[in-house]
Formats: C-alpha cells, structure tokens, sequence
C-alpha cells in the first residue's frame, strides 16, 4: 500500500486568505491616519469657532482628534488586514491613548502651578508670617519653620524604629511575630491620614486635655504614616544585600551585631537613605492630620511642645478656605505656597535618585 | 572510647543581646502603636455611640444616622473613583510593559510616579481651579443628551464642584500605585508564556488576553482593592473640590452631593468642641475599620497570589 499524499495542486489553487497573506497597512498608516485625523477635527473646530466667533479650542480639537482616530484606525485595519490585526491596533491605540490621558493631569498641573505660583514667590514670601496680615503682603515663613520642624520631630521618631524593624525583619524576624509585624506594616501603610491626626489629637487630648493642638502631635501623627515606608524600602534594601558578605564576617569571628552595623548597614546605606528620603518627601505634603493634630496660627512658633503650629500644606489650605479681602492676595499666598512644596518635594525624590544612583554598592567586578 | 566533645557554646556579648533586643522591641513597636490607635479611637468615640442632638449640636437625631450618609458618601465617591482609575491604569501598565520601547519604559513609569509626589492640597486646589471650571460644558452636555439616565439628571451645578469631579480628582491620585502594581505583576508574566503564544501567531492583543491578563488577575484585583483603600481615606482634594451637603443621592453633576467621613472630618474638626469632637473621632474610626479591612483583604490575596503562583 502506498501513502498518498494529498497536495493541491499550488498553480490552480486560490490564495488562502489568512493574517499571514493578507494585506497590511503600510507602517506609515498610523502616522497618516492619525495627522489626518486631527486635521479633520481642527477643520471642525475651525469653522464653529469662526461661526461662533470664538476663540480655537486647540485642547479640544487635540482631544476629537484622538478620539476620531481610535475608530478610523480599526476601520482601515478591518478593511485591510481583517479582524484580528484589527482589535490588536484598536487595542494599540486605547492602551497609549491611556497613558497620554495620565498626562494631561500632570502637565495641567505642573503648568498651572508654576504660572499662578510665581506671583507671590518672592523674598516677602520667604521671610514674613500672616502675623497681623488680613489682605495683601505677608509670607509663609512661619508654616516653612513648622513644616520643616514638625517633618524633622516625625523623621527623628520614625527612622530609629522603621530602621530597627526592618533590620528585625530581616536578620533576626522568625515565627509568628515577624510575620504579624510584616502584615501590619503593610496594613499600616493604608491607614488614612486623616485617622493618623485623629490619633495623634486623642493621645495628645487624654493626657494634655481636649483641644490640645501642638507641633509635636503633628510630628507623631505624622511619623506614624512615615514608619511603615521607612520600613518597608529598608526591609528591601538589607534583603539585597548578599548573604556572603555576612558569612564572610561570621567566619571571621565578628559578633552579629557588629556584622550588622559594620558590613550589611554600609552595603545597603544608599538604598536606605533614598528609602527615608522619599518617606519624608511622601509625608511632607500631609494636609489633614496636621490639620486635626498641630491647628493652624498666622504667627512664628519655633516650640514643638507649646501652641499650635502651621505647615506648608495647612497654609495653602487655610488660604484657600479663609479668604479674605483681596481675595486675589489669599489666592496667590496659596499657589505661591503649593509651588514651594511642589518643588520641596520635587527636589527630595531627585536627590534621592541621585544618591541611590551615586553611593549605590558595586557589587559586580 | 571517645567522647563527643563538648559544644562550643557562642561567647554571649554585651552589643549583640542589646541590638537584638531593641530589634524585638522596634517591631513590637509596630503592634503596640496600631493597637494604640484603636483603642485611643474607641475610648474617644464611646460616648458619641449613643449621643443625641442634645449633647451633640452637629446631630440631627443620633449618631447613626449622621454616620449613614457619610458612609453612602465614602463608599460611591470610592468607587466612582476606581471605576474611572481601573482601565485606564490597566491601560498605562499594560503600555509601559509591552508597548513602549524598552528603553522609555523605566523613564515613562517614573513620570507616572511622579503624579504620586503631589500633594494632596495641591491637588485640590488644581481640582477647584482647573478641573471644575473646564468639566461644566462636557456636564451640561451630559445632563442635555443623557439625561435620562438616573445618574446624569437633576440641574447641573454651576462651579462644576460634584462628586464627578471628586471622584475625577480621586482617580487621578490613586492611578500610581494601581499602575505601579499593575506594571510589576505585568512584568512577571513568565516570557515563555508570551512567546509560546505569538509563536502560535498570536496578535500581541491576543497574546495579552491569553498570556498576560490570566497571570496578572489577582494583581489587578488587588491594585484595585489598594487603590479603593486610598480613595476611601483621601481627605483634602475631596474636602476642597466637593460642594457637600448632608445626603444620600446617586445623582453625579448637581450641586447637591453626599460628603465622605474624611472630608467631613478635616471640614468640621476645626471648629468642633466638646461632644462633637467624639462624634468625629466616631466616624473616622468607622472609616479606620473599612480601610483596614480592605487593606487586609488586599495584602490576603498579594500573599495567597505569592505562595500558590508558579512564578516564585
């Protein structure tokens, strides 16, 4: 018997009509259709803003533009290449239009910021307080002074204790304690802020009497959202660094303690100190639990433990909820003040980049 | 006959029993501070539990049913916010692990991680300045053209300042840290499986539907479970951007809207005084309670994803 092989024959055949054979779009496609696109929806734009006498809506013909462009695209492919090239660049499309729709917020942002925040971003601003101030004139000297004191009390409580958890965790964390603390930690670091300024307000409340508003409330309200970053970045960084390292030191007879201090701090130093300083930058901008926990003042106040104090945040938020007359003055105090903690916090997550960029340990040869 | 000898027993020194005990007691530290917050929040809410608007003038009748709209209100804005925040942050992730070019991909996760470092005032203060204003007319033609649907109707607010908008504000501020799970769980998806799938011919659609999305389920549940968590205790932008009053409404353009426990919070505690205070401090430990147990139940399916999954 022999085997007989079924070959159609390939002169008479017919082209198989599949997504290898078919058609594509040449790649330029995209480009044009989008160009086109836009073009399409400025035409529009064009001619209601000329009709209505308008002014061109440049954000809004942008924006139709892309939107025009999402079906057109599955159109052509349809036409083109079939179904299912089809949905892969509808797909394409949707997937980058959601990262550019995640930058308009940022952009807006940062550009509204700037322009309404230089203003009043002068010397005045950095070297007087709202003492005596009710319209015009006036600085946030006193809420930079506060922030950075209240920040400074939270990283002093905070960094010792996330350090010492971190180092807990991972050189001597066994059983069931260590596997609580991780879970809390990471339960912790969704706690509202808000309920942080309420505990820190009870605490302070019960034992100081109701009402109670200091700095150094703010500073534990604000420590205990700062903890559990600071744990949690050191806890990755001491698990990074080799276990070699701390063998080599055992065998040489170094006491663990000092294998910790001496050989696995050093090795990880850079990533710790990036950790605490992107914990700081993330609680230096905290509004509510200052707000509940250290109160708001127009005056200076260099003392933690006596009186209320103001922070940057707060400022910007008591600006705005309290205008007075100019309002136009408690306006621009407030941008002013979010631009310096914009860039406050902006310089933060750079130098911390850089360090961790520059110190970072070479293990490789 | 020869003896085992006996154990060398390690030299106990001094720095090494004060260093690991202050390690222990650092992490006790963690236990002891949560259990503080709770019970401090209970002790000083025990008396708002069963005030009437006698002792407490921000009561209309009792406690619960101030508490009832405040919760209504933190849960939808809640969720409003992680409808919006969902696809578009499975979007980015997904653009920023298989679709940009690999050597953008670092740089554009880090611009998104930018949006993070703002503030949450400032973003309230853009929500009221910018935001606001700009959505009305895109409201207005909502409310002409769809305004059949229950959620659009009503008379649309003229500043613009609804829950939409809160919740616009919201989703923009959790976007972060739902891409940032979403883009490190993406990642994970075992390369075998990707290519095994465009091998076969796949479209890169189909070889995310069939290769990346099954892996990345529970990471994307549980971003969404941690992204709900930090929309239900953002207080500033919603106590800025919010023109609140003391309701249960599902209507999202009117000015009328539901208030959530921690605008409410951070609006009244300035001024509150005596009962009141307790009455507050009542409704953020409800709020305490909700996000604890949605954390919780995000970090339960992290773990259970870590030990049952193929990729660790």
């Amino acid at each position: 018997m022999t085997l007989q092989t079924m070959n159609p024959s390939p002169e008479t055949g017919t082209p198989i009509a599949n997504s290898l054979t078919a058609g594509r779009l040449p790649s330029s496609a995209p480009w044009v259709i989008l160009g086109t696109a836009v073009a399409v929806a400025a035409a529009v734009f064009g001619v209601v803003a000329i009709g209505s006498g308008s002014g061109f809506d440049w954000g809004g013909a942008l924006v139709v533009g892309a939107l025009l462009y999402i079906p057109s695209i599955w159109l052509f492919s349809r036409l083109v290449e079939g179904a299912r090239r089809a949905t892969d660049r509808l797909v394409t499309a949707l997937v980058t239009g959601a990262f550019l729709l995640a930058m308009i917020p940022l952009v807006s942002l940062t550009i509204t910021v700037v322009t309404f925040g230089l203003a009043r971003f002068d010397a005045d601003f950095f070297s007087m307080s709202m003492r005596n101030v009710t319209g015009e004139g006036g600085g946030a000297l006193h809420a930079i002074v506060g922030t950075l004191l209240m920040t400074g009390a939270a990283a002093i409580i905070s960094i010792p204790i996330g350090l010492m958890t971190s180092i807990y965790l991972v050189e001597y964390g066994r059983g069931k304690l260590a596997r609580g603390v991780t879970f809390l930690v990471d339960v912790m670091t969704g706690i509202p802020s808000i309920v942080a300024g309420l505990f820190a307000y009870s605490l302070f409340a019960i034992f100081w009497g109701p009402g109670t508003r200091t700095g150094i409330a703010g500073a534990v309200a604000l420590s205990l959202l700062m903890i559990p970053v600071v744990v949690r970045s050191s806890e990755e960084m001491l698990r990074l660094v080799p276990n070699e390292l701390r063998e080599a030191a055992y065998a040489l007879g170094v006491p663990k303690w000092l294998t910790i201090v001496k050989v696995v701090l050093p090795t990880s130093i850079a990533g710790i100190t990036t950790g605490i300083m992107l914990s700081i930058a993330r609680v230096i901008g905290e509004t509510a639990p200052l707000l509940i926990a250290a109160g708001f003042t127009a005056s200076m106040n260099y003392n933690l433990f006596d009186g209320r104090m103001q922070s940057l945040p707060v400022f910007v938020y008591t600006q705005y909820a309290n205008q007075g007359n100019p309002a136009e003055a408690f306006l621009d105090r407030a941008w002013a003040a979010a631009l310096t903690l914009i860039l406050i916090v902006m310089a933060l997550n750079l130098i911390a980049r850089l360090v961790a960029r520059l110190f970072a340990p070479k293990l490789g040869r | 006959m020869t003896s085992a000898p006996a154990p060398i027993k390690a030299k106990l020194r001094v720095g090494d029993l004060v260093f690991s005990r202050s390690a222990v007691f650092a992490g006790s530290m963690i236990l002891v501070t949560l259990a503080a917050v709770a019970v401090f929040l209970i002790v000083q809410s025990i008396p708002a539990l069963s005030a009437t608007k006698d002792d407490a003038s921000i009561l209309d009748t009792n406690f619960w049913a101030y508490v009832g709209p405040l919760v209504f209100g933190t849960v939808w804005a809640a969720a409003l916010a992680l409808v919006i925040a969902l696809p578009v942050s499975i979007g980015i992730a997904l653009f920023i692990s298989h679709y940009a070019p690999r050597r953008l991909a670092s740089v554009l996760g880090y611009v998104v991680d930018l949006l993070a470092a703002v503030p949450s005032v400032v973003f309230g203060l853009w929500g009221i300045g910018v935001l606001a204003p700009a959505v009305v007319p895109v409201y207005t033609w909502l409310n002409e053209h769809l305004g059949w649907i229950p959620l659009f109707s009503g008379t649309v607010s003229a500043t613009g300042r609804t829950i939409l908008t809160a919740a616009l504000v919201l989703a923009v501020m959790v976007l972060p840290i739902m891409t940032a799970i979403c883009r490190e769980v993406f990642l994970q998806t075992p390369v075998l499986h990707e290519e095994a799938a465009l091998a076969l011919g796949a479209t890169r659609w189909e070889m995310i539907r069939v290769a990346v999305l099954p892996f990345g389920r529970s990471g994307i549940i549980s971003a969404s479970v941690l992204g709900l968590g930090r929309a239900l205790g953002e207080t500033m932008a919603v106590a800025m951007v919010l023109s609140a009053a003391h309701v249960v409404t599902f209507d999202l353009l009117t000015s009328v809207n539901p208030t959530t426990i921690a605008a409410n919070i951070a609006l009244s505690f300035p001024e509150a005084y005596a009962l009141n205070v307790n009455v507050l401090i009542a409704t953020g430990l409800i709020l305490f309670v909700v996000t604890f147990a949605v954390n919780a139940f995000a970090r339960w399916i992290i773990s259970r994803r870590k030990e049952f999954s193929g990729a660790n």
